[in-house]
């Protein structure tokens, strides 16, 4: 029988089961004795956190649903009650409202991770791509989880979001209908938005696994952004980044109770508690935090864009600032192909080292004006940091062509056990084992 | 080697038809998948109960005017306002040019009603309600409504003067019933 190679487990049952099903196998070579680069840092916790936070919130977001009614006329006294009569309803609703944002927290900086040391590069193209794709699941996941309550901030929430689709030419307004299944946000789009919110994590998990499996013919990048040359640059992945994952999951666990226990709401919008009524708007419409740089990206776009000398209009302001919201991140795809530079590591690249430092400037530019009212010069803030986002990927073509990269070290063993990378140097680094 | 030479023929004739069965076959099929993901999307657009809803007959006989209402239409408001003598000269007086969704006052309410202006209260930029129903709320720059979302200010016939918004706000399809009635839908 054709089947590979199975490894002599010392427990019989094990034994039993993995000749038949080499699962233990495939653990222990994916999670037990997977060669890792030896030189990881701290950035590198973070794919293993938001997969522990995925966990959680899936947990949680079971036992929630066990108590939760999908009917406008119940939804938001559902809640309430999880929150005062259900055992531990307070907890498990905090453990899965706080979950989501520490949930884009972690994934951010994974994100960020990923730009600083240029893991989109080949060969970690598809990688990347899937990653942008469980990030936009997540968008997707996290706005209709936020409907549910059916507060105030959930109600209108929802019909701005959904109105951005009536930008769409010709057709805007027979998809939104079909998105509501009535003429506004009502009972019919609560129950389909319940049903897709338990759906679609089950769809991320099944694209963390692919993510994972892309990961793991790749293997992992690493700070220095060189690949590993042999054994003497890896450890295996078990005991020591199941270790140092573990640590930080620590740290990050004890960050996330403090809200948890502590500041429960002071992420949220207080307007939330306040049941739906859509007769009367809130007088600021903000969505959660992990949002708001792309909003304000779609309020940026105040003005038509039309032929020039003419009034004939090609795109009105609505559609122009929803199709720049959705190309904010879609350009992400783009990411192996605008950096031209075949360095992957910030901190061999002169120009990209301090270029990359704009993006979260621009970022943060853009999660402040998106949290403020659209008007004066909050206006002008978001246009700023519109410019400064997309600029940062449009001009990343010239910067990483004129670029002059610093030499590379010789492997990742070479600065690990020489003392850092200036000891390229000397030619005496070598590539022995630490004991 | 008489019959290898005859299968080798057939082979060849036979693949045009062969790709003629494919496409065929495909295409049939890519249809019948059509056919059967309809009923899905189809399941997610307004059902029965929901079109059933889709009218109401409002008495306007209590509005003074000046005053306002707001009734609920297909889950969305409906602002019923019975204009000044004022507000009907405002917006009559403006210059269609400058206009961003240009129309006249006239083509926005029934003619021998001109007070009466009846208009779906949902800004044509994302969907917040527009304030000024009330005369204790902001009415904006020109004396009808504004989006405090994102800050568009409408007429006093519900017309987009300045802000985001690509649109009037619409004037729902409604008639008179009687002298101080409207059904709406």
């Amino acid at each position: 029988m054709a089947h590979a190679p199975t490894s002599e487990f010392k427990n019989p049952v094990i034994n039993w089961i993995d000749q038949r099903l080499p699962v233990f196998t495939m653990l222990n070579k994916e999670y037990g004795v997977f060669p890792t680069p030896r030189n990881f840092n701290y950035f590198w916790n973070f794919g293993a956190l938001a997969m522990v936070i995925l966990a959680v919130m899936i947990v949680s977001g079971i036992v929630l649903a066990m108590n939760y009614t999908a009917h406008t006329a119940y939804a938001f006294d559902s809640v309430e009650r999880i929150m005062r009569d259900v055992n531990f309803g307070w907890l498990i609703r905090y453990l899965h409202m706080n979950g989501a944002h520490m949930f884009f927290f972690v994934v951010y900086i994974h994100i960020f991770r990923g730009f600083l040391y240029g893991s989109y590069k080949t060969p970690r193209e598809l990688l990347w791509m899937l990653g942008v794709v469980i990030f936009l699941l997540m968008m997707a996941t996290a706005f209709m989880g936020y409907v549910l309550p059916w507060g105030q901030m959930s109600f209108w929430g929802a019909t701005v979001i959904t109105n951005l689709f009536s930008a769409v030419p010709v057709f805007g307004d027979e998809i939104v209908t079909l998105l509501w299944g009535g003429f506004s946000v009502d009972n019919p789009t609560l129950n389909r938005f319940f049903a897709l919110h338990y759906l679609l994590p089950f769809v991320i998990v099944a694209v963390v696994f692919l993510h994972v499996a892309a990961l793991h013919i790749t293997g992992s990048n690493n700070p220095l952004g060189i690949e590993p040359k042999g054994p003497q640059d890896t450890l295996p992945f078990h005991p020591y980044y199941t270790t140092k994952d573990m640590f930080g999951m620590g740290l990050f666990l004890i960050f996330f109770a403090a809200f948890v226990f502590f500041a429960p709401n002071a992420l949220g919008h207080p307007d939330n508690y306040i049941p739906a009524d859509p007769l009367v708007t809130p007088a600021l419409i903000v969505p959660e935090w992990y949002f708001l740089p792309f909003y304000a990206i779609l309020r940026a776009v105040t003005f038509n864009i039309g032929l020039p000398f003419s009034d004939v209009i090609l795109i009105d302001a609505k559609l122009g600032g929803v199709i720049a919201m959705f190309g904010s991140i879609l350009i992400w795809f783009l990411m192996p192909w605008l950096d031209k530079s075949p360095v992957r590591s910030y901190k061999f690249r002169p120009i990209y080292r301090w270029w990359i430092w704009l993006l979260p400037l621009s970022f943060f530019m853009l999660l402040y004006a998106g949290a403020k009212p659209a008007e004066g010069w909050y206006v002008l803030l978001g246009q700023a940091g519109t410019v400064l986002y997309f600029l940062w990927f449009l001009a990343l073509p010239i910067i990483s062509r004129i670029e002059r990269p610093l030499p590379l070290p010789a492997s990742i063993s070479q600065p690990v056990l020489g003392g850092g990378r200036l000891a390229a140097t000397g030619a005496a680094a070598k590539p022995m084992e630490k004991a | 080697m008489a019959q290898t030479t005859a299968q080798t023929t057939h082979t060849g004739e036979g693949e045009t038809r062969r790709d003629f069965i494919y496409l065929l076959a495909a295409g049939t099929g890519a249809v019948g998948a059509a056919c059967a993901v309809w009923p899905f999307i189809h399941s997610m657009n307004p059902a029965a109960d929901t079109l059933a809803l889709a009218s109401i007959d409002v008495d306007l006989s209590p509005i003074q005017v000046g005053q306002a209402i707001t009734v609920t239409w297909r889950g969305k408001p409906v602002f019923i306002r019975r204009r000044t003598e004022e507000e009907i000269a405002a917006a009559r007086a403006v210059n269609e040019a400058e206009l961003i969704d240009p129309q006249p006052d006239t083509a926005r309410v029934i003619e021998g009603k001109d007070e009466w202006l009846v208009l779906v209260g949902v800004c044509t930029h994302l969907g917040c309600v527009p304030l000024g129903q009330k005369t204790t709320e902001s009415r904006g720059e020109f004396g009808g409504w504004f989006c405090p979302c994102h800050g568009s200010h409408y007429d006093t016939s519900g017309r987009i003067r300045k802000g985001p918004a690509p649109a009037n706000l619409p004037v729902p399809e409604y008639a008179f019933t009687s002298d101080t009635t409207i059904r709406i839908g």
